[in-house]
């Protein structure tokens, strides 16, 4: 098959949880990769060496561990810097996760003067293929300055609907946040063209690049994003850590989010003064060990080179979805052409609920995720309380696909679906 | 596998699920209530109406998965014509069944075709498919004040 990783038996070896069997002898067969995805034994064994030999709190402790932490942590600030293309290794915050990046810029711009400030008559656009973590941030933004939350509908093939681009990106709109890989349709959008527009009118162009930085080489000086999100846990990293790149530009406009150790230049009993980023943004000790697996991770994944992993998922992709069109019955919500999407497939099977689909699928060793995805508007737009989600990553084999499709034709006889 | 998935999916079960009893909303009713899995979106809207102490009618119009929707005609069979503190006590009997981490043996006295849903309360992931209605129930019943009527009834 064209396009899989060249040594993809010896990158399952990197994980050794794909080694394991479930209660019941079986192998696993783990196909929820976009919920969280398996760590190499680089970035286990680099966490625990850290832990073991080097643990110390960073920036602060005056002896030789503490120095080995820090230049530990900073190093893992500057591979992520590497990995997606930070002009400037300042610009990477290191946060708790996703949605604690993208709350860091919906309440840090809730508090922001100047030009940032948003007010009455200002407009927040987002779009309805978007995770709830980059809904309700911006909801409670509009809600709390009386701003207007707007958004981008989906075409029936789930696409954004760009027809009214120029008419909803305008002079009202502040700023503009959505997906780069949706999580439940795998679409890829196009963020240049929508930031274009954007950047025209003066907007700032927040990217949630949760499944992107998995799965495609990420350039973020070229992406059109003044600012951008993404978890560790998703591109082989421990959870507990995540990174908000931004602009300096931008980050330098906002003011702190929260208040505490490390952020401050000077403290005094009546005023502080900040210091400058990326520590403006990282109040209190940070995750350390995180931080440093994270840093193991994108090594790894720079390693085998983004472009070789990505045209992994398309193969397994499109060797899904030909897979997938095979089960009667079977429904796949999102773009069909594996080119336009991410490695995410959600799909609905006609007289079985997801979570029995899950449950029959789970009984054979296979992992699926089944539920809204914390996608509930984009599951409503195409009029199903929820879906069953497979996902692969570089580790995922064509002959596990073959083994979901066989336990969902299993699963439909068990249902007695003919 | 399949005898671990037998003992989830019994085949009262999956009767109940293909042919769900007391289905649809009905009139009257004093309270109606709507209650949600976050986790999974399932949803069900279900209204309750008690007459002079007893729960005369339960109606609701369910989304969910095999194990939320044969709960859900269980629960209406088991509690439909009895006074609202029997009704009460079997909703509980339910509840430890549930919790039991596979631990309680039912009593088919009182749960009868409930006491096929003993294998769910072995999946934990499952178990608050199998509670929705059963909540949304007590939830509807105790605003009806039902439960406050027959009490001031008996004294």
């Amino acid at each position: 098959m064209d396009g899989l990783l060249p040594e993809l038996d010896v990158i399952r070896k990197d994980f050794p949880i794909l080694e394991r069997t479930l209660d019941n002898g079986q192998p696993l067969v783990y196909l929820d990769s976009a919920n969280t995805s398996q760590k190499p034994q680089v970035v286990i064994d680099t966490m625990v060496d850290h832990l073991e030999r080097h643990n110390a709190n960073i920036s602060r402790a005056m002896h030789q561990l503490g120095a080995e932490s820090t230049e530990a942590f900073e190093a893992a600030r500057d591979k992520v810097a590497t990995f997606i293309g930070a002009p400037d290794r300042d610009e990477v915050i290191f946060t708790k996760n996703a949605t604690e990046a993208l709350n860091l810029v919906a309440n840090t711009l809730a508090w922001a003067t100047g030009d940032l400030a948003i007010g009455e008559g200002d407009e927040v656009v987002i779009t309805e293929m978007e995770h709830h973590s980059n809904i309700v941030p911006w909801q409670l933004l509009t809600q709390r300055k009386g701003a207007t939350l707007r958004w981008f509908g989906l075409t029936d093939d789930g696409r954004l609907d760009l027809s009214n681009l120029d008419e909803l990106v305008n002079e009202r709109t502040k700023v503009v946040s959505l997906t780069w890989v949706s999580n439940m349709l795998g679409t890829i959008n196009p963020i240049t063209q929508i930031a274009r527009r954007a950047h025209e009118v003066g907007a700032i162009v927040v990217v949630d690049a949760s499944q992107a930085v998995p799965q495609l080489p990420v350039d973020v000086a070229a992406s059109g994003a003044d600012l951008l999100a993404f978890t560790g846990h998703k591109v082989v990293g421990p959870t507990g850590i995540g990174v908000l790149w931004g602009k300096r530009a931008v980050l330098d406009q906002l003011p702190p989010f929260h208040g505490g150790g490390e952020m401050i230049e000077t403290v005094r009993m009546d005023i502080s003064t900040y210091a400058g980023i990326p520590h403006k943004f990282e109040a209190g000790t940070p995750p350390i060990v995180e931080a440093i697996g994270l840093g193991a991770a994108v090594d790894y994944l720079g390693h085998i080179g983004m472009e070789a992993v990505h045209a992994h998922e398309q193969a397994i992709t499109r060797y899904a979805l030909e897979g997938l069109a095979t089960v009667p019955g079977l429904t796949v919500l999102g773009p069909l052409d594996a080119r336009e999407r991410g490695g995410a497939i959600s799909f609905e099977v006609e007289g079985v609920h997801p979570h029995d689909i899950a449950q029959v699928l789970d009984s054979r060793g296979i992992a699926v995720r089944a539920g809204h995805h914390c996608a509930k508007p984009a599951h409503a737009r195409f009029g199903v309380q929820s879906s069953t989600r497979m996902s692969s990553y570089l580790y995922t084999t064509p002959s596990e696909i073959d083994a979901l499709v066989e336990g969902l034709e299993y699963t439909r006889s068990y249902f007695k679906l003919g | 596998m399949s005898n671990e998935l037998d003992a989830l999916y019994q085949e009262i079960i999956l009767d109940h699920y293909k042919h769900p009893h007391h289905q649809g909303l009905r009139e009257p009713f004093e309270a109606e209530v709507h209650h949600v899995n976050p986790t999974c979106g399932d949803e069900v809207t279900l209204r309750v109406h008690v007459d002079d102490g007893v729960v005369s009618d339960v109606s609701y119009d369910a989304v969910g998965c095999s194990i939320s929707q044969a709960s859900t005609s269980v629960m209406a069979d088991l509690v439909i014509g009895k006074p609202v503190d029997e009704a009460m006590s079997i909703h509980q009997e339910f509840l430890t069944l549930m919790q039991g981490k596979g631990t309680v043996v039912p009593d088919e006295d009182v749960l009868e075709d409930g006491i096929a849903f003993a294998g769910v309360a072995k999946f934990p992931a499952r178990v608050k498919c199998a509670l929705l209605s059963w909540m949304a129930w007590k939830d509807a019943t105790t605003q009806a004040g039902a439960s406050d009527a027959t009490a001031s009834k008996e004294i």
